[in-house]
């Protein structure tokens, strides 16, 4: 992740290749500045949407039985973070603050469409799996948290940014819930066997408890727990 | 009669919205630190539910559905506007949540204080687009159905938050490893109540 956005800092200061025209910005800030990157890279860890901010829980316990679902997830919030992000950072001088949520909801919801269509139309099995899932991301928490919260205040580069940082905190949770979920509960990943043959003739058994909803829950708990020994700071008073 | 007992039991219990399908968690975990806030915004949740899924499920029938056109004449039955119903229900929903607000701030000023934030958010609870998307997906027979529906799923919700937040209230004088202090065992928590939750599944009236 790093080295890229180095090599894209590189070509961002050579100015002939300089491609901040497309977003006027009047502090000439380079596009991966270091502030910029710390919009990526934080949501990541000290500010990861769901264990943090606790945005968008709802589709990210239910959609992690198997690690094929949970990527499409991540990549189609991914998708409408990103775009809705971009589209409200343009418009947030222009939206009255009084209906700015129908407004955030609307955007919302025309991106989501766009998102169900082309799943239907290329890869119709995830989308029957994820079914009311997908149309669930336009009350997805961390969209409309990040709507309020970066894009009506800040430029459409940064909340570019944003929304591809926050999807990308969100898909590592699911990813790695998901990842869990499937080894542990019907020793698969991605629908492939990974577990031998042989460890199951020695009497080791799928765990079936994790592939019901109440893991999801646990397993986000523990989560949680390792992160936060890991970074005191983050431990809420009580 | 026995339908609608049978549905209105099964919304409650066994398709709970938030330990089954985990909708409104967001909510659901930010307010549930008192029990006081936390039945104001179940109840919000409950009315809300079960006016938005009967009006839906009408626009689903007259205007969504593949041939749900046919009344207007028998050029529009082969119209299929259901990509459109996204965008329905949502609106339906936020109009609706902004009558809710105006009733709340009207006659229960305290509580409009007290949920904040969180009342003009019950438009973006995902139990409540949940409750409409459900209803699509299993075909109600009339609006009644929907309406029963609407009505058990919000009081399923208002019964979890109710049981979370009375169980923050008293996990407060406990000693919690710091890590899990707060949203970690919240999580933890929910996740056995969902365990026993499932033990009503297979209940029949």
């Amino acid at each position: 992740m790093l080295q890229t956005n180095n090599s894209m800092e590189k070509n961002v200061s050579n100015p002939k290749k300089e491609p901040t025209i497309l977003f006027v910005n009047k502090e000439r800030e380079p596009l991966f500045s270091k502030k910029n990157r710390k919009l990526l890279s934080d949501p990541m860890d000290d500010n990861n949407p769901i264990t943090v901010q606790v945005l968008g829980i709802c589709s990210a316990l239910a959609i992690t039985v198997q690690l094929k679902p949970a990527i499409v997830m991540s990549v189609s919030v991914m998708a409408v973070m990103a775009a809705s992000n971009v589209i409200i950072s343009l418009l947030r001088n222009l939206i009255p603050n009084r209906i700015r949520i129908i407004v955030q909801l609307v955007v919302v919801a025309a991106m989501v469409i766009l998102v169900d269509q082309v799943l239907r139309a290329y890869a119709y099995d995830v989308s029957k799996e994820l079914s009311i899932f997908i149309g669930l991301i336009i009350t997805n928490c961390i969209v409309m948290g990040r709507l309020e919260a970066f894009a009506l205040g800040n430029g459409v580069w940064k909340s570019f940014l944003d929304g591809i940082g926050n999807a990308a905190g969100y898909g590592v949770i699911l990813i790695i819930v998901a990842f869990f979920r499937e080894l542990l509960g019907s020793g698969k990943l991605l629908g492939y066997q990974v577990i031998p043959d042989s460890i199951y003739a020695m009497g080791y058994e799928n765990n079936g408890l994790m592939l019901l909803s109440p893991m999801a829950l646990i397993t986000v708990g523990i989560l949680i727990w390792i992160q936060r020994s890991r970074n005191r700071s983050l431990i809420e008073k009580n | 009669m026995e339908a609608y007992l049978n549905l209105f039991v099964k919304s409650i219990f066994i398709e709970n919205m938030i330990f089954a399908y985990f909708l409104g968690m967001c909510s659901y975990l930010a307010v549930s630190k008192t029990v006081k806030t936390a039945v104001g915004l179940g109840l919000a949740v409950i009315f809300v539910l079960a006016i938005t899924v009967p009006i839906n499920f009408l626009l689903d029938t007259y205007l969504l559905r593949p041939g749900a056109l046919s009344w207007l004449g028998s050029q529009y039955t082969s119209l299929d506007l259901s990509f459109l119903s996204f965008i329905m229900f949502i609106a339906v929903i936020a109009s609706m949540v902004q009558l809710v607000e105006m009733i709340v701030e009207k006659f229960a000023p305290a509580l409009y204080g007290a949920l904040g934030i969180f009342l003009p958010l019950i438009a973006v609870n995902c139990a409540i687009l949940g409750g409409s998307l459900f209803m699509q997906q299993k075909d109600f027979a009339g609006v009644t159905e929907s309406a029963v529906y609407g009505l058990g799923s919000g009081i399923g919700w208002l019964l979890a938050i109710l049981a979370i937040a009375a169980i923050r209230e008293k996990i407060t004088y406990s000693n919690v490893p710091a890590p899990l202090r707060g949203l970690g065992i919240t999580f933890i928590i929910t996740g056995l109540m969902a365990l026993g939750f499932m033990s009503f599944m297979g209940i029949k009236l």
